[in-house]
């Protein structure tokens, strides 16, 4: 609208509004013509892009149901000393456990099951079952004070995820969508992909609300790429209908399109149009970025024998590097199966076993495809696990450890972070965070901040108020940026 | 804190028509935007102890001069400092989000200019009728043209007839028109065609179903609790009654206080209970470990912000942790409404899908075959009681137990309106009041011989809570004192001192010894954790064991006086034992044993399994119910459970009019207070909800949120107009739709031109229709139903259609994995609103939708490919096809694609259409011709029997056309 057929319809609402009977009138507003118009968004944007970007693509190892911090890379030599000990009152004060703990008198600390060694020449420590983890570990930055404020999986998950923990505020790709938009117009900017270890007791849920666009437009939303035939819903075309076929439908259908679009003159008319084109380009770029055919038998070997299987966490990891590769900005790869309340000398070595070898193959293969140095690796859960016992220590088959969201570990990894470092420290149990303690809120600045977003600056406004994924808190991590 | 600026708007002359500049039009949002987080309602995080949402705080001298002086901006702080170029100085701050335009600084500087006046902001204000420009025209109308005219500007013309009677079948009914209503409504030329059209789109029951769907988005209704477990719930009929009310046309107001507060009304009927269903539709976390207080709390906050924006607009979740930033809204003023859902019984605990209050919904068959069955349940057990009576009479042996039941002679209570009955067994149940404490008295007659053993057993029974002992929160009892008393037949009463206690189970401290300990605090109690699903029974030795004579009467005082209220024996049993040292064992056997009652027993057995099954199989809605003693309310630092801090009790905002009540405030007077005259804020929100459904978007464009960050709206006096007369006429939903649908504003067209175009992208001004994709369910019905095959039945349980295999069990794992097995037959063919939505799952085949987690009251209208792919692939949409061209062969076997465009257009094609649409069907033709297998392939798509009466290719080539056709955007768009 212009600035004087805004001025004519403000003068005119205002004559009316002066005319009626309360004088109370409700004053013409022309107003939001101007300022609704998505120009402010743009200056959103602009606002938030301020930043020097590092990385231009993520990849999200997210590990569902919270691996153990203590059995993994936080080794506690005191954990030995005081292995069947009550944990000493002075850690517990003011915590709250997740209701499935026993009595607090009744807690008593477990040593890690598995050895520890040094690895690199950064001399990390990774534990025995995390073999091939231990030697990328010059490669990763460990954040060993991470802390939380959630205590149960799926709050927990959508507070990481989402910076809030109900479901209904966007997630990570979600906004990486929104303030940095798309890299390849064929294929998903945001992506997830699932797996869970076979034979897993306790297994956690993969929620929709973990790759949610919540109030931004939907399109942000996260596109689940599914195992088998059909990676994507409905991507293939009905029986009977073959590709030629399908193009002739839709050159059809964009005649029609056309000529409706001369008759009515709705711009959302070539929307449609180009919405259409998109679906029939997914239909040849998801099958041609699922067939792994083409991949050398060195690849292959680096991710381990499970890449063969659709489904797993290896070939999800391999399907990673496909979609980086191609363009596609965030990737979250959702791995269940870690929520050892009973099976830690059980259990927890499948865990390992199906996550060790690919997560850190794929680090290798990014690397030595030039990806790793504009591409953020992360591997991480929800929260860490109690350094009390969960069962008796009699029962050595049945030792579990409780949720715990005051300590644990993620590891980063490739664009802007500075490599073959540890940052921060759990104290010498592993129960509290206390040196350079990062929490969710940080962690989430500072990945925004390696993709060149502020994020005190990306906004989205919905029910009046400029939404954030830190919401108002969060601090850049700086130790840790290259 | 805000009737100052109530009574500061007094003073305020009447609007000045010259003066150019509005606080409201246009110096607020500014403010709002860029000061009022810092400078606002929330004195919290209020800086510099300076607030400019008020006239007094912006006047209000200060050490370093004042920030607004009226009439002079460069005396006036806030107009330095936002020409500062001092980093330090300016304002907002330079690390604020965005800066000051010299547009905004110019008005602002009008604004102080021209005296600084403050004004309420216009929602908060009440709904005043504004008179009609031009008394001639529609209402709506005469409120439009009367912006448009000045502009130059006029109403579009009416769109074609063929256009008309498709937007308003899909408005108004979610489904397109079928070709009689077409054929008859072109070919009527009366002056109220339009009207009659209307009035029949009104009375069909898809009316009900069409405005539903808005309403279980904003309900958030589900068929699964959501979260880890997502067990499945029983909520359908629920949905089944928003139907109903909406298709009955109940007057908005009730439909609103039934669903608030319906449990609440003088004498609710179950129909009443049954809306308030709407409160308990929020998910529910039976997550193992986690803290029940904590889910409960989000359960509350749930119900306060679904109310919240509903009715009111308002973002009440930003008040979770501080007073709201930009509106004046309180953390009191939250917490404070939290106090009326806050009575809630529920816990929090656990993940029952019909977590109690609940109500059963019984079918109609149900109902008869459950009425039979209680009649027969009566009958058999009369003649039992007949029989046992009579065995009774006769009966002198005892049966084999060390345990004989104590016929109670006489029970008194420490409370009048408390009662008990002896049972069959001997045993006494409770009825009528529900004392906080009780103490029971019960006498009867010894028999003669020894006595060494008293016995209690505490039983359940279905009139206690949950099935349990007691009618308390739990169903769980304190039994603080158990005494014995020998009473002679000279009235002497001696107390008989009792040792060695026994029980079949303690809770915790709560041992059997503690009725024994003389202290009122301490007791015997059961509670594990769960509901009470056993019997539970105590016995007690005599210090001294005796010998009683005949006529010697025992007296057993069984006292309840722990703080914990109501928890009294419901139902219990006196036994006693003429053996030294009884085991607890079982309890006393009934004194009466007769084959013939036993086959009775096991014929009462079986009804009564058989009526249990109907129950369990009885849907139960969740309802709403206040506990019977108040929960006490406080503010929550950052919304955390554990946080309590001040208390608070229910109440309503400040700015908001004010709560009439008697005593203390309920869900009742809440609920009608929201649809009081005087409340300012529902009648506009529901209007404007209302305004999206039928155009696209709402007046103003942000329903969930009315507050002062939300468009002062183009048409601002036809939101009030229509709220006006929404309220006069009654709350009446289907004249304000019929008001809406017959103006011209509404039948306008929706073709628009370059300059239109540019001049008003997004249709503002409403000088022309809004053109718009349909909403996927809409576009799923529509298939349905020109594919003819689209089943009319009215409600019932949740239905599953086809959905790509695997995805429930993606999201469940271990044993307990879900597997979705879809429906046949007709159960494909029911209209979208009734496909089972999994919360953690949601159908496929719903793009843009709520996500029905928490209420979500806009629209969302992206263009995914991925609702193409669904549209063009997806088997339901091919044998639409498929079903679609056998329906249009039939109408017109010349020439069926014309048959079919005319269905799903109401219009012809025209000659350019016809030729494209032509040789699309050629190609695929030709295609089918050389592959017949492919026609084959494509015809066996769904269930639909393949057509006898035509060559294979011409029905793959007839059904591929028509599937495209359905893709077309006039056939997904609203025009």
């Amino acid at each position: 609208m212009t600035p004087l057929l805004e001025s004519q319809l403000l003068t005119n609402r205002r004559h009316f509004f002066g005319k009626t009977a309360t004088g109370l009138g409700i004053p013409a507003l022309a107003h939001l013509l101007t300022s609704q118009a998505p120009a402010s968004e743009d200056r959103v944007l602009e606002a938030a892009r301020t930043i020097a970007p590092k990385a231009k693509r993520v990849v999200y190892l997210f590990q569902n149901g919270a691996p153990s911090h203590l059995e993994l890379f936080d080794h506690k030599p005191k954990l030995a000393e005081l292995n069947g000990k009550p944990v000493p009152a002075s850690y517990m004060e003011g915590k709250r456990f997740s209701t499935m703990s026993a009595a607090a008198d009744k807690r008593r600390l477990l040593n890690s099951i598995e050895p520890f060694g040094k690895h690199g020449q950064s001399g990390a420590t990774v534990s025995a079952l995390m073999p091939y983890t231990a030697k990328v570990a010059d490669d990763l930055c460990f954040i060993k004070s991470m802390h939380t404020d959630q205590v149960n999986h799926a709050p927990a998950i959508n507070f990481f995820l989402s910076g809030f923990q109900l479901p209904s505020r966007p997630t990570v790709g979600s906004w990486l969508s929104y303030g940095l938009g798309s890299m390849n117009e064929n294929l998903p900017t945001f992506v997830v992909m699932t797996s869970v270890t076979k034979g897993t007791s306790c297994g956690q849920i993969f929620y929709d609300s973990y790759w949610s666009s919540g109030f931004l437009p939907s399109r942000h939303q996260g596109v689940k790429l599914r195992a088998g035939a059909s990676p994507v819903l409905y991507l293939n075309n009905p029986k009977g209908i073959d590709a030629s076929l399908r193009r002739r439908m839709l050159d059809g259908i964009a005649s029609l399109n056309e000529e409706r679009h001369t008759a009515v003159g709705d711009p959302e008319i070539q929307t449609r149009i180009a919405q259409y084109e998109m679906a029939y380009r997914m239909q040849t770029s998801v099958p041609e970025l699922a067939d792994i055919s083409g991949e050398s038998k060195s690849t292959l070997d680096l991710y381990g024998p499970q890449v063969h299987e659709p489904g797993t966490f290896a070939r999800n990891c391999l399907l990673a590097r496909r979609l980086l590769e191609r363009g596609t900005r965030y990737i979250q790869l959702m791995h269940a199966g870690w929520d050892q309340h009973n099976s830690l000398t059980t259990e927890l070595y499948n865990q390992c076993r199906d996550t060790d070898q690919p997560s850190a193959a794929l680090v290798q293969d990014l690397k030595q495809r030039g990806l790793l140095d504009d591409t953020l690796v992360i591997w991480g859960g929800e929260f860490g696990r109690t350094p009390f016992l969960q069962g008796t220590m009699e029962n050595r088959k049945r030792w579990g450890r409780d949720h715990h969201p005051y300590a644990f570990t993620i590891w980063m990894a490739g664009g802007g972070i500075k490599p073959g470092i540890t940052h921060g420290a759990s104290d010498d149990i592993g129960f509290n965070a206390v040196e350079d303690k990062v929490h969710v809120h940080d962690f989430q600045a500072t990945l925004l901040h390696l993709l060149g977003l502020d994020h005190e600056k990306l906004t989205y406004k919905f029910q009046g108020r400029h939404y954030r994924l830190t919401d108002v808190h969060g601090h850049v991590v700086k130790p840790i940026l290259a | 804190m805000l009737r100052p600026i109530c009574q500061f708007l007094l003073f305020l002359p009447a609007f000045a028509a010259a003066a150019p500049v509005g606080f409201n039009s246009h110096i607020r949002p500014i403010l709002s935007d860029h000061c009022f987080a810092c400078h606002g309602f929330d004195a919290n995080s209020r800086e510099a102890d300076l607030r400019l949402d008020t006239a007094e705080g912006a006047y209000a001298p200060r050490d370093t001069g004042t920030a607004i002086v009226p009439g002079k901006p460069d005396d006036s702080l806030i107009w330095q400092r936002i020409n500062s170029t001092d980093p330090d100085e300016v304002m907002p701050p330079p690390n604020h989000l965005v800066t000051l335009d010299d547009q905004e600084k110019a008005l602002i500087r009008q604004w102080i200019e021209e005296g600084a006046t403050y004004e309420k902001h216009w929602t908060f204000l009440p709904v005043e009728k504004p008179a009609l420009p031009d008394g001639t025209h529609h209402p709506i109308d005469s409120l439009v043209t009367s912006h448009l005219e000045p502009l130059g500007l006029g109403l579009s013309p009416a769109a074609s007839r063929e256009t008309l009677i498709r937007r308003l079948s899909l408005d108004l009914r979610g489904l397109p028109p079928s070709p009689n209503e077409v054929n008859a409504f072109l070919a009527d030329n009366s002056p109220d065609a339009w009207d009659k059209l209307v009035d029949s789109f009104l009375a069909d029951p898809a009316f009900g179903e069409r405005f539903a769907w808005p309403w279980l988005d904003a309900a958030r209704y589900a068929d699964s609790n959501g979260f880890q477990n997502d067990a499945e719930r029983t909520m359908w009929p629920w949905r089944d009654w928003v139907v109903d009310a909406i298709n009955r046309n109940l007057p908005y107001d009730q439909f609103t206080v039934w669903q608030i507060a319906g449990d609440l009304l003088p004498d609710a009927t179950h129909e009443q209970i049954l809306a308030t269903g709407f409160l308990r539709n929020h998910a529910i976390n039976g997550e193992g470990g986690s803290i029940p207080e904590e889910n409960r709390v989000n359960y509350v906050f749930d119900m306060t912000e679904t109310v919240g924006t509903v009715w009111m607009g308002l973002t009440l979740n930003c008040c979770r942790c501080h007073d709201h930033k930009y509106d004046p809204l309180s953390q009191k003023d939250y917490y404070s409404l939290t106090a009326f859902f806050n009575q809630t019984p529920v816990t929090g605990a656990g993940g029952d899908p019909q977590t109690k209050p609940n109500l059963a919904v019984p079918s109609v068959d149900q109902r008869k075959e459950k009425e039979a069955l209680l009649a027969k349940i009566a009958q058999l057990k009369n003649e039992r009681d007949t029989l046992a009576q009579e065995v009774r009479n006769r009966q002198t042996a005892k049966p084999d137990s060390p345990w004989q039941c104590l016929a109670p002679s006489n029970v008194t209570t420490s409370d009048p309106g408390l009662s008990f009955r002896t049972l069959n067994d001997h045993s006494l149940l409770s009825s009528g009041n529900n004392p906080n404490q009780a103490t029971i008295t019960v006498q009867g007659t010894l028999p003669v011989g020894p006595l060494h053993a008293l016995r209690l057993d505490a039983l359940r029974h279905e009139s206690m809570t949950d099935g349990g002992i007691a009618r308390s929160d739990s169903g769980n009892f304190v039994l603080t004192s158990f005494e014995a008393f020998l009473v002679r037949k000279d009235g002497s009463r001696t107390k008989l001192p009792l040792q060695k206690p026994q029980a079949t189970f303690e809770q915790g401290p709560y041992t059997i010894a503690s009725a024994l300990d003389g202290n009122p605090e301490t007791g015997w109690a059961v509670y594990d954790g769960r509901p009470i699903d056993r019997d539970h029974a105590a016995l007690f030795q005599l210090a001294n064991p005796l010998q009683a004579q005949p006529d010697d009467t025992l007296e057993i005082v069984l006292r309840h006086q722990s703080r914990h209220p109501k928890h009294f024996l419901g139902r219990f049993k006196i036994s006693l034992s003429s053996q030294p040292n009884p085991p607890l064992g079982d309890p006393a056997p009934d004194t009466v044993n007769h084959p013939d009652l036993q086959k009775l027993d096991e014929a009462i057995k079986k009804e009564q399994s058989h009526l249990a099954r109907i129950d369990k199989e009885t849907p139960k809605v969740m309802v709403m119910a206040d506990r019977p003693e108040p929960r006490k309310t406080f503010i929550l630092a950052v919304g955390s459970y554990q946080a309590p801090g001040e208390q608070v009790s229910a109440a309503t905002p400040a700015v908001l009019p004010p709560l009439q009540h008697d005593s203390t405030p309920d869900r009742l007077d809440l609920a009608r207070w929201l649809v009081s005259r005087e409340h300012p804020l529902t009648s506009r929100v529901t209007v404007n909800r209302l305004w999206q459904t039928l155009f696209g978007t709402g007046l103003i464009k942000s329903p969930e949120d009315l507050g002062v960050q939300s468009e002062i709206p183009v048409h601002p006096e036809l939101l009030d107009w229509l709220a006006a007369d929404f309220m006069d006429s009654g709350w009446n939903f289907k004249k304000l739709v019929k008001t809406i649908v017959t103006s011209r504003v509404y039948r306008q067209t929706s073709q628009v031109d370059s300059l239109a175009l540019e001049r008003d992208p997004d249709n503002r001004l409403l000088a022309r229709a809004p053109r718009y994709r349909l909403p996927s369910w809409m576009i799923r019905d529509q298939a349905l139903a020109l594919s003819g095959r689209l089943v009319r039945e009215l409600g019932g349980e949740p239905v599953k259609p086809w959905q790509p295999e695997g995805l429930w069990a993606e999201v469940t794992f271990g044993g307990g994995k879900k597997h979705y097995v879809p429906d046949t037959g007709e159960k494909l063919r029911r209209r979208t609103l009734y496909t089972f939505w999994r919360r953690i799952s949601a159908p496929p085949m719903i793009f843009d939708n709520a996500k029905r987690e928490t209420c979500e009251v806009g629209v969302y209208r992206t263009n995914s490919p991925l609702h193409a792919l669904a549209t063009l692939n997806d088997p339901l949409y091919v044998e639409c096809a498929r079903a679609l061209a056998y329906r249009a062969q039939a109408l017109d076997a010349s020439n069926p694609i014309d048959a079919a465009f005319t269905l799903i257009s109401c219009r012809r094609p025209t000659a350019a259409e016809g030729r494209t649409i032509a040789r699309l069907h050629q190609d695929a033709l030709t295609h089918f011709q050389s592959k017949p297998d492919d026609a084959r392939a494509l015809l066996a798509i769904g269930e639909l029997p393949i057509s006898e009466t035509m060559a294979p290719e011409k029905q793959a080539a007839l059904t591929t056309t028509i599937l495209s056709l359905l893709n077309t955007d006039e056939a997904l768009t609203r025009e």
